[in-house]
């Protein structure tokens, strides 16, 4: 696929390294000759400097027969207009901008063919404030994925001594929960996938990937571990984007406190949120957050722009007391260091937004991606068209399709129902089907599975 | 100081004013009483010492600074005060020194419905109606004053609202033009007045006091041509229907004006000022009629409550008109409904008091300040409604708090000086700084009989509630008077 990725900054440069790696041809445009120098340094992309709006850069970085352009400068006007030159003089397919302004999104209209012709808009602070928000709402977890608009869910849970299920077979399960369908999609293992079957025991310390209606997941959860008490009490270090949007979808129904050293950010944060106790000091500062009773806190999510500081205010508000702690981390190589330690819960922003993205760079009609395990894993909700004849999956039962090695059909949603596959289920057209790969590599193999066959494109 | 300016207005005004002193005459044609005279010789002295004024200084063309504002202000209610108790010094029943008639006329314009009278019942229709009336033009006058010249000036609660209001006062005028608002809003006004004369008249008032009354409520002011005010008509039903109204006269007229050309009432409810001035009248009324019961004030339950809502909101909204004699209930509600009637009606409305709104700011204040000591490095912003309130505002209320205490203060002494116990010097101030009418103790139910040292005084009082006291503070200082 081509792909043109208008921008180099933090989420540009980073769906461009996931995205090179899958054999995309990439260019990307930004004015800063620098970054781009590094970036090319790093990744088998194309750079080209200049204003990515400008109809003669995009037609200089290959606009004329690119399949895809990804506008995610730091600019929502930039953003905006370079969609409507793609579209109005090459034509692209599928354009994707990131629009922050809810001044702009506010007015859906504007956003349509005839108007200024954006196909998708992405808006990353808002899929990570959501990741986040779920988690928060999901005491226990490490990660909790919407599928079919949120009637699935995928939960990623650490199995703790006390679970009823640790050092029973999985097969075990629907014994302990009779009325409860759910499906573990994977183990890991001392960070090493497991394959799950019905004779695989779950041991302490396991990372539990399982799949359930969302009515299912805390029942399946105390199964695994003691049942969290309900996460009330929140502390967010850093009044940014993510750390103010986070708030606010909270602030009705949790105590949630946010604490920002910058005086004039404070200040607007303060005025913008109603019931949210906006704090000015330093995240670090243990008198701070012994004054604001970090002991009894919940959940500590440290969300500034700084990782070194995300860590050691995590670090040190686990120390205090708090509940749970958890950092916001750019730097990839950083979260496989923290995860391991004292902090409950690393959250990569790429990690987090880049699903969105693959959303539409997969083949096949794909609703939802999500990355895990800084992207080796990979969980896909794809739409099964055709039928027995033009599909390989649509009439057929999920143990006959021909699935690549590590890839497991977790649920299966038809219509409103969510079915819970099983080794008979038969699959119908249009049915959302939701996979669980624990190697990436295997993806065109599952996208191939689910393309129709050519006569029906 | 644009002295020519200044006079010309003056004198325009004056004449102006002058008309409205011939339809008393009109009254007392109807009514036969022959008691005109003294309303023609007020018109005439009036008019001609306007046209004095203005003839002079007709062709002056110099536009009004920002300076000259301040004075206009304040001699709009000065002048007209005294040119108005010129018809009163004339008339031979009652007969009333100058001192008294200037006290009468200021607490008729000013809406404050504090008087010197007694055996009005007796008293010709003209005399009766024109006070009424005086309190209706005063009214008419607050309502453009506080919503439109106020703000100019940098001075009120509106300007408060100018500055920061969300939601449907985002224009900071409501209308391009003053003038366009000004319309407005005393369309506003006179529809207010005409509902409340056809509903004290459908609930079985004469239509003289029908009128009569609509005038005294609509402007908050509080005077009645009976002696024994609302109590006069021993109507639950009457004394309801003026609890609406006077509920209604004391909202922000800005807001009446905004439901009205979008037809939403929910407007009233996002108000957060208005909130509030529900809030506090429903307490007040209901701790009125709970302890007015409980005290066997009155044997009757429903005795307590009619008597307890409509003293409660009489009171409250600084009206001032009574029903029983509230000023010999139990000790503890006089004093009660007088300090409410500190914090008065809403800004831009035409009830006295504080206002709502800077009760309001020093609440949420006083709030503030508390949690800061439980979370000390919070950052917490005042906000009225979900709009924030930037700090120099709050220093503005919080000067304007200060000023009213000490004006209070100095003046209760004054009184004290002269005289009066504490409790009638306290509720006297009260009443006069509250524009709210009548007092406690000696000047329960009248100001007949205190000096007339005093009854200045109290009459600069009303003048100084009325002009939200810095107005007239400024004036004072002779920095305003340097070149």
């Amino acid at each position: 696929m081509k792909i043109i990725i208008l921008g180099a900054g933090q989420v540009g440069s980073s769906v461009a390294a996931n995205l090179a790696s899958e054999a995309n041809d990439i260019t990307v445009i930004d004015t800063d000759a620098e970054r781009l120098r590094s970036l090319q340094d790093r990744l088998d992309i194309r750079t080209i400097q200049g204003k990515a709006s400008h109809p003669a850069v995009l037609e200089r970085a290959g606009a004329e027969d690119a399949d895809m352009i990804l506008a995610v400068t730091n600019s929502d006007e930039t953003n905006m207009v370079a969609c409507q030159v793609a579209y109005t003089i090459f034509h692209t397919p599928t354009k994707i901008a990131r629009v922050r302004a809810g001044a702009y999104l506010d007015y859906q209209q504007l956003f349509a063919q005839d108007a200024l012709p954006v196909d998708v808009l992405i808006s990353p602070e808002q899929v990570v404030t959501d990741y986040i928000k779920r988690i928060i709402e999901t005491p226990g977890a490490l990660q909790v994925l919407d599928f079919a608009n949120g009637k699935v869910q995928l939960v990623a849970v650490r199995a703790i001594a006390g679970g009823s299920l640790i050092g029973e077979k999985l097969k075990e399960l629907r014994i302990h929960m009779p009325g409860v369908d759910t499906r573990v999609a994977a183990i890991f293992r001392r960070g090493q996938p497991i394959i799950p079957t019905g004779d695989t025991t779950i041991e302490v310390d396991d990372e539990v990937f399982f799949i359930a209606a969302k009515e299912y997941i805390r029942a399946v959860m105390s199964e695994l571990r003691e049942v969290d008490k309900p996460n009330k009490r929140i502390i967010i270090a850093g009044g940014g984007n993510i750390g103010r949007s986070l708030a606010k979808s909270l602030e009705n129904s949790h105590s949630v406190k946010i604490i920002d050293h910058n005086t004039k950010r404070a200040r607007a944060t303060s005025e913008e949120l109603m019931n949210t106790i906006v704090l000015l000091g330093d995240a670090s500062d243990e008198e701070l957050l012994l004054d604001e009773n970090i002991e009894n806190t919940d959940v500590y999510c440290a969300l500034t722009n700084d990782d070194e500081a995300n860590i050691l205010s995590a670090l040190l508000a686990k120390k205090l007391g708090a509940r749970k702690v958890m950092s916001l981390i750019n730097r990839s190589s950083y979260v496989d260091l923290v995860e391991s330690g004292d902090i409950d819960i690393a959250i990569s922003p790429q990690q987090a937004t880049i699903g969105s993205l693959l959303t539409h760079v997969r083949r096949g009609d794909v609703v939802a991606v999500h990355s895990l395990r800084r992207g080796a894993a990979e969980a896909i909700e794809a739409v099964a068209h055709g039928d027995h004849s033009s599909s390989k999956v649509v009439g057929r039962a999920v143990e006959e399709l021909e699935l690549p090695p590590g890839t497991t059909i977790g649920a299966i949603v038809r219509g409103d129902e969510v079915l819970i596959a099983h080794h008979d289920t038969v699959i119908e057209s249009d049915d959302h089907v939701i996979l669980f790969l624990i190697e990436k590599k295997y993806i065109p193999q599952v996208e191939r599975l689910f393309q129709v066959g050519i006569t029906f494109i | 100081m644009q002295l020519q300016a200044i006079f010309k207005i003056i004198g325009l005004l004056l004449m102006l004013f002058s008309t409205t002193m011939l339809t008393p005459v009109i009254v007392d044609l109807i009514y036969q009483e022959a008691d005109s005279l003294p309303f023609l010789m007020g018109f005439a002295v009036t008019f001609f010492s306007g046209l004095l004024l203005w003839l002079p200084v007709r062709r002056h063309r110099k536009e009004l600074r920002l300076r000259d504002g301040f004075l206009v202000v304040v001699l709009f209610w000065t002048v007209l005060g005294l040119a108005g108790a010129i018809p009163l010094m004339f008339t031979l029943q009652p007969h009333m020194s100058f001192t008294d008639a200037a006290f009468e006329s200021i607490s008729g314009l000013t809406t404050t419905g504090a008087t010197v009278l007694t055996g009005l019942d007796d008293m010709p229709h003209a005399i009766l109606f024109y006070r009424q009336q005086l309190q209706w033009l005063g009214g008419m006058g607050i309502i453009v004053l506080a919503v439109a010249l106020l703000p100019m000036l940098g001075i009120g609660g509106m300007s408060l609202y100018r500055a920061e209001t969300p939601g449907p006062m985002k224009d900071s005028k409501l209308t391009p033009r003053l003038t366009g608002t000004a319309k407005a809003l005393w369309y506003i006004y006179l529809s207010l007045t005409i509902a409340c004369a056809l509903a004290y008249w459908l609930g079985g008032m004469e239509v003289f006091d029908a009128i009569s009354h609509s005038f005294a409520t609509v402007s908050i002011g509080g005077f009645s041509p009976h002696d024994a005010s609302m109590g006069y008509f021993d109507s639950p039903l009457l004394e309801m229907i003026a609890v609406v109204f006077m509920l209604l006269a004391g909202v922000n007229f800005a807001l009446h004006f905004v439901a009205w050309r979008n037809f939403d009432l929910r407007i009233y409810l996002h108000d957060s000022e208005f909130r509030t001035y529900a809030v506090i009248l429903t307490i007040l009324s209901v701790i009125t009629v709970i302890y007015l019961y409980t005290s066997d004030t009155f044997i009757l339950p429903e005795n307590a409550l009619h008597n307890g809502i409509f003293q409660a909101v009489s009171i409250g909204t600084t009206t001032g008109f009574t029903t029983a004699e509230y000023h010999i209930w139990p000790g503890f509600l006089p004093v009660l409904l007088l300090f409410a009637s500190f914090i008065g009606g809403c800004a831009g409305s035409t009830g006295g008091g504080m206002k709502v709104v800077r009760f309001l700011l020093l609440l949420n204040q006083g709030r503030r300040e508390i949690f800061r000591l439980i979370h000390p490095n919070a950052v917490i912003p005042i906000r009225m409604g979900e709009k924030i309130i930037s700090p120099g505002v709050i220093e503005s209320v919080w000067g304007f708090f200060a000023a009213y205490v000490a004006v209070f203060v100095v003046m209760m002494l004054i009184i004290m000086m002269t005289g009066l116990d504490q409790i009638s010097a306290f509720s006297a101030v009260a009443a006069s700084l509250n524009n709210l009418g009548p007092g406690l103790g000696q000047v329960g139910s009248n100001y007949a009989d205190i000096t007339d040292t005093a009854k200045w005084v109290l009459s600069f009082g009303m003048i100084m509630g009325r002009l939200e006291i810095f107005t007239l503070l400024v004036i004072l200082t002779p920095a305003f008077w340097q070149r």
